[in-house]
């Protein structure tokens, strides 16, 4: 007797999936593309003459000579045209890494009714904290934010940002913005030095990693005439900013929190 | 098996309509020729052409995960010259026009890779 009918579908079945299944794995391994060659090739990883490194980048930021020059913004000016950072001209749709944000608001926890007049209404800049413990970091999803071991910057990796905000929302110092529209528009002049962002990506200031990596020091930094910007090494005893944190008294935003952040403030 | 003739007759045809596009194209000769892409500026690639044209996104990508992630910014090339690892100021500096190199495979290739979103092309910019 040869083959019956549910002998043939059940034969034509099983091969018909043997191919399919064949032709299906090929389509999802994804072979790599490199021969032994990638292994013998001389990738550099020293980094270039002078770049600025440090343990625990910090920052000290003299708001006296801020309060004793109300109109200057040359920090943010510096930082925003340096990457990139559309101005929108709404607060719906702003992008910020470094922005003026009153006393009260800047240190909520820290002000009372009867503060100090100078202090009350005089903005305070503000700006990613590069938190020791940083919640962002925590609720990221894919890894687009990671504190880096070598010096504690809190860095933001654009390429793996999928836009779900969940860093945003867990940051308490508001230092990140979303992309709700295409930035590019919205740049006065792009600096071919620096990428932008695309819509639906978080961005916040990196403390110009890319800039150290360079040997300089952060714009906002360079470009305070006032010397009200101090930035350094936290963990070396004898850096500008652990001078100045032994010296002055210097609070940080919500402490209470526990996010231990590296913006101080000389108040 | 009922209706054998039949049923087979509807496999031919089935077979017939689904691998259509294949005879037609192998019959009307429906290759289009490479792109003319232009010559780069430099003399030295990082790799060399052949090896670049297959496998230059897998470099890019692992370039940048090396810059963002590792902070490794630098590589030294075929020969001995240390450059930065940069799409817009390392390989465009040689194929200076993005629209008569990249896109012009991209296009041929049919691929739309959005480096571009983000990364600035320096000509556009100047």
């Amino acid at each position: 007797m040869g083959i019956d009918r549910r002998k043939f579908f059940k034969v034509s079945g099983l091969t018909a999936l043997g191919l399919a299944g064949g032709s299906v794995s090929k389509v999802f391994s994804r072979e790599t593309p490199y021969g032994d060659s990638v292994q013998t090739r001389t990738w550099g990883t020293e980094p270039p003459k002078g770049p600025l490194t440090a343990q625990r980048w910090a920052m000290v930021i003299d708001l006296r000579k801020c309060h004793e020059q109300p109109d200057c913004n040359d920090c943010v000016a510096a930082c925003h045209s340096t990457h990139n950072v559309p101005d929108w001209g709404n607060p719906k749709d702003e992008v910020k890494w470094i922005w003026k944000e009153s006393f009260e608001h800047a240190f909520h926890d820290q002000e009372h009714p009867y503060q100090q007049e100078s202090l009350k209404y005089l903005p305070a800049l503000v700006l990613c904290n590069h938190c020791d413990n940083p919640p962002c970091v925590r609720v990221c999803p894919t890894g687009a934010t990671w504190k880096r071991d070598k010096d504690g910057i809190v860095m933001m990796d654009w390429h793996r940002c999928i836009g779900c905000r969940y860093c945003v929302v867990a940051c308490p110092y508001g230092s990140r913005s979303f992309n709700w529209r295409d930035p590019r528009p919205k740049i006065q002049k792009i600096e071919p030095d620096f990428p932008t962002r695309s819509r639906g990506v978080v961005e916040k200031c990196t403390f110009c990693e890319e800039r150290l990596a360079r040997g300089m020091l952060p714009a906002c930094v360079e470009a305070c005439k006032y010397g009200a910007m101090h930035f350094g090494d936290l963990e070396d005893a004898d850096s500008n900013v652990r001078k100045l944190l032994s010296e002055r008294y210097t609070i940080r935003r919500k402490p209470g929190l526990g996010t231990n952040p590296e913006v101080y403030y000389i108040v | 098996m009922y209706d054998a003739g039949k049923v087979i007759l509807g496999i031919v045809v089935f077979l017939a309509l689904v691998t259509f596009p294949l005879w037609y194209n192998l019959a009307g000769d429906a290759s289009v020729a490479a792109p003319d892409l232009e010559k780069a500026e430099g003399t030295q690639c990082v790799e060399d052409a052949e090896w670049m044209r297959g496998h230059h996104m897998d470099l890019l990508d692992d370039w940048r995960d090396e810059v963002v992630r590792d902070g490794e910014r630098y590589f030294v090339g075929p020969d001995g010259q240390r450059m930065e690892k940069s799409l817009s100021n390392t390989c465009l500096s040689c194929h200076v026009n993005k629209d008569k190199f990249c896109d012009r495979c991209h296009n041929y290739m049919s691929v739309d890779p959005y480096c571009w979103d983000c990364h600035v092309i320096p000509k556009e910019v100047m």
